[in-house]
C-alpha cells in the first residue's frame, strides 16, 4: 500500500532562512524512517539549492524562494525555485569547483554536493526568468507506525 | 565562535551550523584577528560543528589564500565522519591538514 504526502514551503531570499529551509523539510521527511544519514544528506542538498537562490538566484535582487517536498512510499522529492537570474550555462555551473563568484568565497562545490547526497538531480533554469533544480532520493524504509 | 591565540596559532573554535549565514559572519573576525597578531596558523575546531555545507569548504578555501598570503598555513581538526565525507570531496585536503587533536594541530605535527 503506497504512502504518500507533501509539503510547501515559501519564504524571502534571507540568509537566515537556510536553515530554517533545511530543517523544515527534514521534519517532514522524518514520518519516513529514515536513517540519520540520510535525513542529514537531504538537509546538506537542501542548504545548497536555497543558498544558490540566495547568493546567485536573487543576489541583489528581493525575492521568494519556494520549496516543495513529496514523498511517495520510500522515494523523496524536493523542488527548490526561485524567480531570480537564471543560469546561462548549466553544464559548466554543474562542474565541481566552478563558481561564478569565487569572490563570494564560493567553493564551487554545491552542485557536486547535491548529486553525491541524493540519486539524481535535474536542473531547469532561463536567464531572467529563474532556476528550479529538483532532487530525489530513494530512502531505506517506508512510513512509520 | 570563540577565537584563541596560541602563540603564532590562531585557533578557531566554529560552533554550530556552518552554512552561508554563519560563514558571512565570522569571515571578518577570524581575518581580522589575523591581521592584528602575528598568526601562522589557523586551526579550525570542528568538534562543535553540527552541520557543513559547501559554504563552509568555501571559508577554509578563503583562510587558506589569506594565510598563503602571509606564508601561513591552516590546519583543522575535530572532525566528525560525517564533515570528513564533505572536506575529502572538494580536494580541500590538498591544501589544509587535518589532525585527530587539538595538540598536533596548533602543533603541526603528525
Ligand atoms: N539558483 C541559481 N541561480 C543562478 N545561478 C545559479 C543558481 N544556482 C547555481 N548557479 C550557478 O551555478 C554555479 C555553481 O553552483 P554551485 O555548484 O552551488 O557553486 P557555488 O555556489 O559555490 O558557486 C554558481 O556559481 C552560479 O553561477
Ligand atoms: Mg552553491
Amino acid at each position: 500500500m503506497g504512502h504518500s504526502n507533501d509539503m510547501m514551503i515559501r519564504f524571502p531570499n534571507k540568509s537566515a532562512n537556510e536553515g530554517f529551509a533545511r530543517v523544515a523539510v527534514a521534519a517532514f521527511v522524518a514520518q519516513l524512517d529514515v536513517t540519520v544519514e540520510e535525513l542529514s544528506d537531504i538537509k546538506t542538498a537542501v542548504s545548497e539549492a536555497v543558498t544558490n537562490a540566495i547568493v546567485h538566484g536573487y543576489e541583489n535582487l528581493k525575492g521568494y524562494i519556494t520549496v516543495k517536498c513529496k514523498i511517495c512510499d520510500c522515494v523523496v522529492e524536493i523542488s527548490v525555485s526561485d524567480s531570480g537570474h537564471g543560469i546561462a550555462d548549466i553544464e559548466k555551473a554543474r562542474q565541481p569547483l566552478y563558481t561564478s563568484r569565487p569572490e563570494h568565497e564560493r567553493s564551487g562545490m554545491g552542485f557536486t554536493v547535491m548529486e553525491t547526497f541524493m540519486d539524481g538531480i535535474e536542473i531547469t533554469s532561463a536567464l531572467g526568468v529563474g532556476t528550479t533544480v529538483v532532487m530525489k532520493k530513494k530512502v531505506s524504509a517506508g512510513q512509520q507506525d | 565562535m570563540r577565537l584563541e591565540k596560541k602563540g603564532e596559532v590562531l585557533i578557531v573554535r566554529l560552533e554550530g551550523e556552518l552554512d552561508h549565514h554563519y560563514a558571512s559572519k565570522i569571515k571578518d573576525a577570524i581575518d581580522g584577528a589575523v591581521m592584528v597578531g602575528d598568526v601562522r596558523k589557523i586551526a579550525f575546531d570542528f568538534s562543535r560543528v553540527g552541520f557543513m555545507d559547501s559554504s563552509g569548504i568555501g571559508t577554509i578555501m578563503g583562510r587558506y589564500k589569506l594565510m598563503q598570503a602571509v606564508g601561513g598555513s591552516v590546519s583543522a581538526f575535530g572532525v566528525s565522519k560525517r564533515l570528513d565525507k564533505l572536506i575529502s570531496m572538494s580536494g580541500v585536503k590538498k591544501i589544509i591538514s587535518i589532525y585527530k587533536n587539538e595538540q598536533d594541530a596548533t602543533r603541526g605535527v603528525g
